[in-house]
């Protein structure tokens, strides 16, 4: 079987990877270079704790034993990839009490948790006074444009190719079923099935493959500081955000993440807008982004910010990914709309992908498990999406 | 959170000629102005000054030049300071720019009280970006150690505080630049011992017509002639710094004859004892802040790419005008017409009611027209020699912040996957560190990009490093309203 991902970003190239293993022919299709999209903008989260029990944890959970695997092949060091743990404080007992709820739930789910008194035992620079939180062993790091580019070369070493140029429609037989590839510069790809991994530009790409999906743009910004020795272990965050969660059901509203890098530069991220694709600076969020790292990590006042960048997180509109083939046209497989977890969730897609291309499991994929992200669910009768 | 005004009509960032002259213009045109610059004194890089108070006790003067429009300029931006409708806001490097409902906001860093840093937003109905240029630095095997320079940094040692900054100095690069900081280092008593120059002498031979038309530049140039004879300070064309050498400082500089492209010439290599080194390939437009606000870019010929401005010195966004190096590198004269020229745009277009004479405006563009194809003409005798990376090995450092070299430089291109300076930032860390790209990001551009295209730096959101705290306490809390969450 061959098959055409459309998008060299993280997700893409985790299809890739997973489909080249598989033994497909697989062409990479991007208008860019590797990673140039929404997988250069974020801060290479592999994040457990912030997800609640349902299908994107479920994912998230496969996905983080593949990082594992995928970090062995592609070398840690390579990839920056970091096994550093989550940290989660609450900044009042309510909110600690929440958290607690809440991490209980995500263990029952299978998540390693650990509740922690003495927040200064696990970041010496926390701000004093927190009243607790909950560590998460398994939540890691990665550089995201070494990591999509290393799971590229290796889906190249299993025979991958990629090419420059951009998707304009899908070929369809007399069936109705994909039978290639349109490009801009007028050639056709041949294939038997087309993923669309085109992240935040998913929703285009779908409507040119004829299957279109609700795919919006949210933009966000990530601060970089000065380099420093190391300050900050772990990927730290306060847990205002989980009693928001238990108090309403809109208020999805939180405090930054903050942590240090290799480089000894501390990232801290990321807001979440919805202004389109709007690439101004709001420098009101990045001062409020300031201001709430300031509240985890006092000694951060002292510290310079040299760098900001922001990106546009591809959200659907229940806020999971979509994965899996879309019934209107046979052939056509979404992969997008992974928001801000598509780094952690990357490896987990490309190998449900597989599966369900091959139409059986496909390391620990099961596309039977997995049903919650398929595109039928924004699908009313006609196919057309709410 | 502070806002020193309550009304203003025109914020102009940069004090350096452009800045100046544009805000002069515009206050004598009726406009209430905030002149904002990092600098603790006007002038920017050109007329650049001790502070205030030690100026007597360092005479400084014999190094600038035209000081006579700079004291009129600031003759007159203190009487306007005096009636209340100037603002002048020193020590105060801007961070940021956005685009508001009614224009603009600029917001800076006050330094003026170190170490105190305090974020100041000002807002602007109008907004004149006069940021000028910094050095175009290439590297060489050496180039990080102590004693190596940027022939701007020498000079602006020199304005700035009257520190010479050695005792030996060899001088190197491209341009008629070159020949002001050999005069101004000669005259405070270094021993200037080459100035090698990459270019022939004959390349402006083949466009004579832009030099004979601004014969100030040949009296100019004449005159450091002069000090460069009367201080026996040898002129080597066709010749390129390629290395120094030395423990903890600079010992040895390394010069070689250069071919046509500036790949130096095998068996031409000369060791000449130094402890300075200074190098310049001309300037790079500051755009740092008209990039983010979505302003298009011009290619300006000299292998930079530039604000795109019309005649009026508008730019592609509305309300938003540039003047001076960041609309393309020319010298300090074309920067003084291209701001009075901006400002009586701004003037036009806000309907005030001091607008100078047609004929004035006439003539301030034709000044801009002849400053600017004298540009164009030393940009084609001065390039940056095309092959000048024969000179770099594969571990001579590229990034010196980040520490990465010419050989990850070219293994991430020859990879197949970067293609651009961004992307081997991604890959390599090149242009990640403290300067985020300033020194190295022309570099590594010529190091991967096809060589026809210009330089567009990197979009950097933040144009100068601010402490979390400072912008923490402008945080405003009405701006609840973009929660952030961690993924």
């Amino acid at each position: 079987m061959d098959i055409v991902v459309i998008g060299a970003g993280i997700v893409g190239a985790a299809c890739a990877f997973h489909a080249a293993s598989a033994g497909l022919g697989v062409t990479v299709l991007d208008r860019g270079p590797v990673g140039a999209g929404t997988t250069s903008r974020g801060e290479g989260n592999i994040l457990l704790s912030d997800k609640e029990p349902g299908p994107e944890l479920e994912l998230a959970r496969l996905s983080r034993d593949l990082w594992d695997e995928a970090g062995e092949e592609l070398g840690p060091g390579k990839v920056e990839f970091e096994n550093k743990g989550g940290l989660v404080a609450a900044s009042t007992p309510e909110g600690l009490a929440a958290l607690h709820a809440f991490a209980a739930r995500q263990a029952a789910a299978g998540i390693q948790t650990e509740r922690v008194d003495r927040l200064d035992a696990f970041e010496p620079h926390i701000a004093p006074g927190l009243p607790g939180g909950v560590h998460y062993p398994q939540d890691a790091q990665v550089q995201p444009v070494l990591a999509a580019s290393g799971l590229l070369r290796a889906a190249v070493r299993r025979g991958a190719r990629v090419r420059t140029g951009e998707a304009l429609a899908a070929v369809t037989g007399t069936d109705g079923r994909v039978t290639g590839v349109r490009t801009a510069d007028g050639a056709v790809l041949a294939a038997d099935a087309v993923v669309n991994a085109a992240g935040t530009w998913g929703g285009e790409v779908g409507r040119r493959l004829g299957a279109p999906v609700a795919i919006l743009p949210r933009r966000g910004f990530v601060l970089v500081t000065e380099p420093l020795p190391p300050m900050i272990r772990h990927k730290v965050y306060s847990a205002d955000y989980v009693a928001h969660v238990a108090s309403s059901d809109e208020g999805l509203e939180t405090s930054c993440v903050v942590e240090g890098t290799r480089a000894g530069t501390i990232l801290i991220g990321a807001s979440r807008e919805r202004v389109g694709f709007d690439t101004t600076m709001n420098p009101a969020v990045v001062a409020l982004l300031a201001a709430q790292a300031c509240r985890l990590f006092p000694f951060l006042r002292d510290v310079h910010l040299i760098r900001a960048y922001r990106g546009f997180r591809p959200y659907c509109p229940d806020h999971l990914p979509v994965v899996g083939p879309d019934p209107r046209v046979p052939g056509v497989l979404h992969a997008c709309g992974h928001e801000g977890a598509g780094i952690g969730l990357a490896p987990g897609t490309g190998a449900l992908i597989t599966a369900q291309l091959l139409g059986r499991p496909w390391r620990g994929a099961d596309p039977a498990a997995h049903t919650g992200l398929l595109p039928d669910r924004f699908l009313t009768t006609g196919g057309v999406p709410k | 959170m502070y806002e020193p005004q309550d009304v203003v009509d025109l914020v102009v960032v940069g004090a350096g000629p452009a800045g100046m002259a544009a805000a002069v213009t515009a206050l004598d045109g009726g406009l209430r102005v905030v002149l904002v610059d990092a600098g603790s004194a006007p002038g920017g890089q050109f007329w650049r000054h001790p502070p205030d108070h030690p100026r007597e006790a360092l005479p400084t003067e014999d190094l600038h030049h035209d000081l006579r429009t700079y004291r009129a300029l600031r003759a007159a931006l203190a009487a306007h300071e005096r009636t209340g409708r100037l603002t002048l806001l020193l020590d105060h490097p801007v961070w940021t720019t956005a685009r508001a409902a009614d224009g603009f906001t600029v917001h800076a860093v006050d330094r003026s009280r170190p170490p105190e840093e305090r974020a100041v937003v000002l807002r602007a109905p109008v907004l004149l970006v006069a940021t000028g240029a910094y050095d175009r630095q290439l590297p060489f095997p050496g180039w990080d150690l102590p004693g190596v320079l940027t022939a701007g940094g020498l000079q602006s040692l020199l304005k700035g505080g009257g520190v010479v900054a050695g005792r030996r100095v060899v001088l190197g690069g491209t341009g008629p630049f070159l020949l002001p900081v050999a005069a101004a280092l000669a005259a405070r008593g270094a021993e200037v011992v080459a100035v090698c120059e990459a270019a022939a002498p004959s390349a402006w031979l083949r466009h004579p017509a832009p030099l004979l038309r601004n014969p100030a530049k040949w009296a100019e140039a004449a005159g450091y002639a002069g000090t460069l004879a009367r201080h026996r300070i040898p002129v080597r064309t066709r010749t390129g710094i390629v290395g120094a050498e030395g423990e903890e400082r600079v010992a040895v500089v390394r010069t070689a004859a250069l071919d046509a492209d500036g790949a130096p010439l095998p068996g031409t290599e000369r060791r000449i004892e130094a402890d300075t080194v200074g190098v310049g390939w001309g300037f790079v437009p500051q755009l740092d802040l008209l990039l983010p606000l979505g302003c298009d870019l011009a290619d300006a010929g000299d292998g930079t790419m530039a604000a795109a401005v019309d005649a009026g010195q508008r730019t592609t966004v509305p309300g938003l005008y540039a003047a001076g190096e960041a609309c393309g590198v020319g010298g300090a004269a074309l920067a003084l017409s291209e701001g009075r020229v901006a400002a009586v745009s701004v003037l036009t277009d806000v309907s005030a009611p001091g607008r100078p004479g047609l004929r004035a405006l006439a003539a301030e563009r034709r000044a801009v027209a002849r400053h600017r194809s004298f540009a164009h003409a030393l940009a084609r005798a001065h390039p940056v020699p095309r092959n000048w990376p024969a000179w770099l090995t594969d571990d001579t450092t590229v990034c010196r912040c980040e520490e990465v070299t010419a050989g990850a430089v070219r293994a991430a291109r020859a990879d197949g996957s970067a293609s651009d300076h961004r992307q081997v930032k991604q890959l390599t860390r090149a242009g990640m560190g403290w300067c985020q790209g300033r020194m190295c990001g022309p570099a590594v551009h010529c190091l991967v990009a096809a060589r026809a295209e210009p330089y567009t730096p990197a979009e950097r959101l933040i144009a100068t490093p601010i402490t979390l705290g400072a912008l923490a306490d402008s945080a405003h809390p009405s701006t609840g309203d973009t929660p952030s969450e961690p993924t």
